[in-house]
């Protein structure tokens, strides 16, 4: 199964401690080397991105940083894994290690099973957040 | 957490640091029978412990110890023997004893250790069952009872294969050691050939109700993905990771909602896994960059990037395909890899040159009960308005087809010519 991994975080993301940054680069290179990890990626500040969105039929297009924005994107990696099991094992191991590494920060590691195409249905569009998925 | 949550979460963890395990024991121990079996007795702990003190914050660091233990039990018990590897020994227990230091323990860079570990796994001297069995055990962590689900056998026939092929490791005596030089690339073929069976005995699914086993697929592409790590200076072994990828890549599209098999000519190409094949892509340019665009694994592996990167499947480069399909023949001579270059010469230039490759295989004994080989045939000469002979084909394809469905599908294609007005 694969899984994309979305970290955020409601703090002005200051970069990594360089110890974090030392931790997070061992485990991405044994999870590169264990065949598990197919593809990661950190996110630059809300300055650099933009936003398109439809409000009553129009498009707009928003330029960051986003003021109202409560959680910031900071990266993302996608797993190839087992099951659900492994999956949360694998985001322990990695927060465990923000926890180790650089007390008082705060923030999610949020995971998500891909759909499979022509198989699962994907959600069309989460409740709560209202956010469309195309998959 | 319930019970049945704490055993899911320990399987989880132990899947992902098996190899660690048993790598790391490997080289304290020099035995890797044995440090398999005290990897083992590390997980019974842990299902005996978690449950009453709950999962630890670092479970692998907890695994990773308490085996350390086992085999630093095993060391001292052996001491008396006074073995080669005395030095080795107190250094360990010296290091143990003054630094506990977990996270040292998991990142130990045991590369080395893991690649003798596949070597030792995937040795000749077993059969190739054996191999696959061991390799799906040690390398990617999968218990016996999920081996023999893969395998749609009973659970005692993956043990006693583990077993056996323990013990024949054990008894041989064999070097732990990396090969080097020449006998590195025969060792590594013997690695990638379990690799490659492994994966298509998941995409094949050479028996049972499935067509395709897709866990045995992710296996053997994640072991892929492992000796891409361990040896990223071999062409072959990023010609077979590609090879793979490619090939996974149609997985979604390759059934329909009855299960009845799509065609690759006929699949829905937005279903395939672009991500896939931009990965499998990757892989094929970077064994090209090691000079290895000529090897067994990369070859096939061209050949299914052609229909990867064919945005349609009527502008598939089959000109393309069957001068690869010419390379591989002339590296391995296979009336079977010259069946497939006629498809692909047929496409290319039309089907009397198609049957022109089939006609100098026709008689090759390995064919003599092969029932592509007439359905080829047929498919030719039906292109060609000949539909006596064409049905013919059809039939003798049907008669010499093993599986039901492909039977039914022969013989409905004979069917369908008995109407036309025989022009031959």
């Amino acid at each position: 199964m694969r899984f994309m991994y979305i970290v955020t975080s409601s703090k002005p993301m200051a970069g990594p401690s360089p110890a974090l940054a030392e931790a997070m680069q061992r485990i991405s290179e044994r999870e590169i080397k264990a065949g598990r990890m197919i593809d990661n990626g950190g996110l630059m500040p809300l300055s650099t991105g933009a936003r398109v969105r439809i409000i009553d039929g129009e498009l707009s297009v928003i330029d960051g940083p986003f003021i109202e924005a409560k959680e910031v994107v900071g990266g993302y990696a996608i797993f190839e894994l087992h099951d659900k099991a492994e999956a949360l094992a694998m985001a322990k191991e990695f927060m465990q290690l923000h926890l180790d590494h650089m007390p008082g920060w705060d923030g999610t590691c949020e995971l998500r099973a891909f759909a499979t195409p022509g198989v699962d249905i994907a959600c069309e569009v989460d409740a709560k957040s209202g956010v469309a998925a195309h998959a | 957490m319930t019970a049945a949550d704490i055993d899911q979460t320990i399987h989880a963890v132990w899947r992902v640091v098996q190899p660690r395990l048993i790598a790391t024991l490997s080289r304290m121990l020099r035995d890797v029978p044995l440090a398999e079996e005290l990897t083992q007795d590390a997980l019974v702990a842990a299902l005996e412990a978690w449950p009453s003190i709950g999962v630890p914050d670092n479970p692998g660091a907890w695994l990773m110890t308490t085996a350390k233990r086992r085999a630093l039990d095993v060391l001292r018990r052996g001491r008396m023997l006074s073995d080669k590897h005395d030095m080795l020994t107190r250094d360990m227990l010296q290091e143990q004893e003054i630094v506990p230091d977990f996270d040292a323990a998991l990142d130990d860079d045991i590369g080395d250790e893991l690649l003798r570990l596949v070597f030792t796994a995937c040795h000749p001297i077993l059969s190739r069952e054996a191999r696959a069995a061991l390799a799906l055990r040690m390398i990617c962590g999968l218990t016996t009872s999920e081996i023999a689900r893969a395998y749609l056998v009973p659970d005692t026939t993956i043990s006693q294969r583990i077993v056996r092929a323990k013990r024949t490791l054990s008894n041989s005596g064999l070097a732990y050691e990396t090969p080097s030089g020449e006998a590195l690339s025969e060792r590594l073929a013997s690695v990638l050939e379990v690799v490659y069976l492994i994966f298509n005995e998941g995409y094949l699914a050479a028996r049972g109700e499935e067509w395709l086993r897709p866990q045995l697929c992710d296996e053997a592409l994640r072991m892929g993905r492992v000796l891409a790590g361990l040896a990223p200076d071999e062409p072959e072994v990023h010609g077979l990771v590609a090879l793979m990828d490619l090939n996974a890549s149609r997985a979604h599209a390759r059934t329909d909602a009855n299960g009845d098999p799509i065609l690759l000519m006929d699949q829905n190409r937005a279903l395939w896994d672009w991500l896939q094949i931009r990965r499998g892509l990757l892989s094929l340019e970077r064994a090209r960059e090691l000079d290895g665009a000529g090897g067994f694994y990369a070859l096939q592996a061209a050949i299914a990037a052609c229909h990867a990167t064919a945005e349609t499947a009527a502008s598939t480069d089959w000109q393309r395909i069957a001068q690869l399909y010419a390379e591989l023949a002339r590296l391995v001579r296979s009336p079977v890899i010259e069946l497939n270059r006629a498809v692909a010469v047929g496409m290319a230039w039309g089907p009397q040159a198609g049957l022109d490759v089939l006609d100098e295989i026709a008689s090759a004994p390995a064919l003599a009960s092969y029932h592509h080989l007439p359905a080829v045939r047929g498919d030719l000469l039906q292109k060609l308005g000949r539909f006596k002979e064409a049905r013919q084909a059809f039939e003798t394809a049907a008669h010499l087809a093993t599986n039901a469905r492909e039977r039914v599908l022969m013989e409905r294609r004979a069917a369908g010519l008995s109407d036309v007005g025989g022009s031959a």
